[in-house]
């Protein structure tokens, strides 16, 4: 199977969309990024519904679009698997005849498309009373089904799925989200997801592409993006705090209150530091931490094994603590308590 | 309740009323007039059949060329904003505002034995359209097509194109997207479009007795038919327009819901 | 109240605004119908009159008989109708009130009407028949249509019109259109057409006698001046006029 190789430039309204990356084959790439940042833009594109201004769209050595018109091959023609938004079933057709639809378009039989049809929902597990069942009737995680089903019926070469989940309820997500990841991993192809919930792109992200007004401000695995978020959006969605500031010979000024960091940057920069690395104090410690100030008690938020502490101060933050912590520094009671963070646990980031 | 008197002033009223009646009153006075002992005599005469007939077929002839020929028409309307399009949409438009005798008369000028189409078709291929049942179809067409354009237009615009995008990704071209996806989805449109200009080509008047003559049999249609019988005869006059009445209410009962929906 | 009231003042105001149109005033008013076939004649009529009876203000109608008669059952305020035909005359004469009997003011003649230089070279009423031509008539109800139809029953001629027109003045336009190749008008009309239209005479004894009767209604506003008008066209004045434009005095 051939990888896929992007690199998109163009204007969708005000935004100026300009993106480079690529996806191996068997690989599952998964977009994040706010809404509006041109996402759903780059699944256009490399669908064939949307023709570049500029750069270039590549399947292996098979160029699918390089922004001029004899360059472009149309969308019924470029064998992409896309499951979109909302699905868009075809509301006359019944689930079979949807997932059967791209096997008539390619010339096969009625007869024998509907029987591949027919084992393909078998394959994502749509319930045989629901084979004729027109798609108003169906569920959000039924027309899911079928809209993957109908996406990979047609052996494509490379998959595009546009928030896939958007549709489903919460209850049934859990679940769906398994399933696909082994629709994904059977499929051998390239594998592209535009995701909303980070969930999704830690169930099922091989590496996860940040876009942000139009610019990728950050790819890499997972791991690495909550490790080091390299802007407050990725900071906010892992739930990491996110300080602008200016730095100057180890000190980040953030606010006015400086933050001695453990990095030779200069000029503007993004310092993020994770929850748990945040400690708290009755008493104002003495020894190694170098940022210690005093800070008031907001609120209290307990998750399932730990309490995120909100705090005020000149440098609002938020902590992580366990729960028997809570109860040794009384913290239920509020006030104030002293924070310490390490100056090695400060990520700092150029922006 | 205060609520309502916003929605309706009270100082309003009497002209509303008086509008209603005036809708109303024709209608009674209709109705009062015809002789319903004799409607069924009346008619079961030949003329009568004969222009039924007539109207029927050539009614639902430039039904059909409202769709062979509009549909195309409104498809290319829906699918762009330039000047060019609102240029031949106002071309398009233009019989539903013009007085059909105009309409009639530019048809005459153009289809006519002398007319700049007319004289050629004459000359190579012996075809004469004026007098003849084609051109109480034309002139039909001429009046009911822009109907049937406007309202699929305005279907086709209302219609969600991402359906269009999902079948394409699929693999069908633009012709099998048409064929399976759009018109299967614009077909509620389609339905009004056909009913509304089949109920304008029925009832079609100036420009069939300009451009096509008036002959019973083979021009004269349902309203020529009422306009002729109303110097001879006025009671079958009545009953016709009773018949044409009826048939024009079905339509709009059957349009309610797409125009009043609730 | 106070919108109430405003709204009221609008509304009569429109409907002053409305009734007010028509406000032109003249010390009588005269409402004539005429046939399509006298349209020439009776525009110059009317002018003749006028010139007598300057405080008269004319309003002429011409149109096919039938629908002339038909808005006069229907109660248009006419005073005068002058029609091409005894049968349609009769028919008024049985529902609406006159002022004395109808009187046949002029005669006229049934010709055949073609394009300049008769391209199609017809000789008389038997070519009429003939496949390669489209021959136009009035409907049988139409005067004009009535006296062509009997015309060609005498003559044994079988003729299948394209269209039964409403008025003569509907064949004329047909002809100059040159939507068709022959019509049945009367002679006078072909006289007014001017070089457009040639006439191919029919004999005089296979024709039919083409009166024109002219009544005065009750219907109408001014029975005196309609009376005067009636005298006039029958006077020797209105006769030369009626001459001048191909009549024939009864």
């Amino acid at each position: 199977m051939n990888g896929l190789a992007v690199q998109i430039r163009m204007q969708r309204g005000a935004l100026p969309l300009d993106v480079a990356f690529e996806v191996a084959a068997g690989e599952t790439v998964v977009v994040v990024g706010p809404n509006g940042a041109g996402k759903s833009s780059c699944l256009l594109a490399i669908a064939g519904l949307l023709p570049l201004e500029a750069g270039r769209i590549a399947l292996g050595a098979r160029c699918l679009d390089d922004g001029s018109k004899r360059g472009f091959v149309p969308a019924e023609r470029r064998d992409v698997g896309v499951v979109f938004q909302g699905h868009l079933l075809l509301p006359h057709l019944s689930a079979l005849d949807n997932v059967a639809y791209g096997l008539r378009a390619r010339g096969h039989a009625r007869r024998a498309a509907r029987e591949t049809a027919s084992s393909w929902l078998e394959r994502v597990g749509l319930g045989a009373e629901l084979v004729d069942a027109r798609p108003a009737a169906l569920s959000g995680g039924q027309s899911q089904r079928v809209a993957l089903a109908r996406a990979l019926a047609i052996d494509p070469a490379v998959l595009l799925l546009d928030e896939p989940m958007a549709a489903v309820d919460a209850s049934g997500r859990l679940a769906l989200r398994r399933e696909l990841r082994e629709h994904l991993a059977s499929f051998a192809g390239p594998r592209l997801l535009v995701a909303h919930d980070l969930a999704d792109a830690f169930a099922l992200a091989d590496r996860v592409l940040v876009l942000e007004e139009g610019r990728l401000v950050q790819a890499g695995p997972i791991d690495e993006l909550v490790a080091r978020p390299r802007s407050r959006y990725v900071a906010d969605l892992v739930g990491v705090n996110c300080f602008r500031g200016v730095a100057h010979a180890g000190v980040v000024t953030v606010a006015g209150a400086p933050l001695r960091v453990a990095s030779n940057l200069e000029g503007e920069v993004l310092v993020t530091l994770h929850p748990r690395a945040v400690s708290l104090f009755r008493q104002q410690p003495a020894g190694s931490p170098r940022n210690v100030w005093a800070a008031p008690i907001e609120a209290l938020e307990p998750t399932l094994e730990r309490v995120r502490v909100r705090l005020g101060g000149p440098i609002p933050l938020v902590a992580e603590v366990t729960h028997s912590a809570v109860d040794e520094l009384r913290l239920e009671g509020g006030g104030e308590v002293f924070v310490a963070i390490k100056a090695t646990e400060l990520n700092v980031t150029q922006c | 309740m205060p609520a309502r008197n916003r929605d309706f002033p009270t100082a309003l009223a009497v002209p509303a009323l008086v509008a209603v009646a005036f809708f109303l009153l024709p209608l009674i006075g209709l109705l009062a007039r015809v002789p319903w002992s004799r409607a069924v005599d009346l008619l079961a005469t030949r003329e009568v059949l004969d222009a039924l007939l007539l109207s029927l077929r050539c009614s639902l002839a430039a039904t059909v060329l409202s769709l062979v020929l509009g549909l195309p028409l409104a498809v290319w309307l829906s699918s762009g904003t330039s000047r060019t399009h609102a240029l031949v949409r106002a071309l398009v438009t233009l019989p539903m505002v013009l007085p059909p005798v105009v309409g009639g008369v530019a048809l005459l000028l153009a289809f006519g034995r002398r007319g700049v189409v007319g004289a050629p078709l004459g000359e190579w291929f012996g075809i004469a359209l004026p007098f003849h049942p084609a051109a109480v179809v034309l002139a039909e067409a001429y009046i009911a097509m822009p109907f049937f354009v406007l309202t699929v237009e305005a279907g086709l615009r209302a219609l969600d194109r991402r359906y269009l995008d999902a079948a394409a990704t699929l693999g069908a071209g633009p012709w099998r997207v048409f064929r399976t996806v759009t018109l299967p989805l614009l077909a509620p449109s389609l339905r009004a479009g056909l009913l509304i200009a089949w109920a304008r080509a029925l009832g079609e008047f100036g420009a069939t007795i300009t451009f096509a003559g008036n002959l019973a049999g083979s021009t004269r249609s349902m309203p020529l038919a009422v306009f002729d019988a109303f110097e001879r005869s006025p009671d079958a006059a009545i009953v016709l327009s009773l018949v044409l009445v009826v048939v024009s209410a079905a339509v709009l009962f059957s349009l309610r819901r797409r125009w009043f929906p609730a | 109240m106070k919108s109430l009231k405003s709204v009221v003042v609008w509304w009569c105001c429109l409907l002053l605004v409305g009734c007010g149109a028509g406000g032109e005033r003249a010390e009588a008013r005269l409402r004539v119908f005429a046939a399509a076939s006298l349209t020439e004649a009776f525009e110059a009529l009317v002018d003749g009159f006028g010139a007598r009876h300057p405080e008269v203000a004319v309003e002429l109608h011409c149109a096919g008989t039938p629908q002339l008669v038909l808005q006069i059952r229907e109660g248009a305020p006419v005073d005068v109708f002058a029609s091409a035909d005894a049968v349609q005359m009769q028919r008024v004469v049985e529902f609406a009130t006159t002022l004395g009997e109808p009187q046949v003011f002029a005669t006229n003649r049934l010709a055949i009407a073609v394009p300049a230089g008769n391209p199609h070279g017809i000789a008389g009423l038997a070519d009429l028949a003939r496949d390669d031509l489209r021959v136009l008539l009035c409907g049988p109800d139409v005067p004009a249509g009535r006296y062509a139809r009997q015309v060609l029953e005498r003559a044994g001629v079988a003729v299948r019109s394209v269209s039964d027109e409403p008025s003569v003045k509907s064949v004329v336009t047909k002809l100059l259109l040159g939507e068709v190749d022959a019509g049945i008008v009367y002679a006078t009309d072909v006289a007014a057409a001017g070089a457009a239209l040639t006439s191919v005479a029919i004999p005089s004894e296979s024709g039919v006698a083409v009166a024109y009767p002219i009544v005065t209604l009750a219907q109408g506003a001014s029975p005196e001046t309609a009376t005067a008008f009636v005298d006039f066209v029958r006077s020797d004045a209105g006769q030369r006029i009626l001459v001048a434009c191909g009549f024939e005095a009864p």
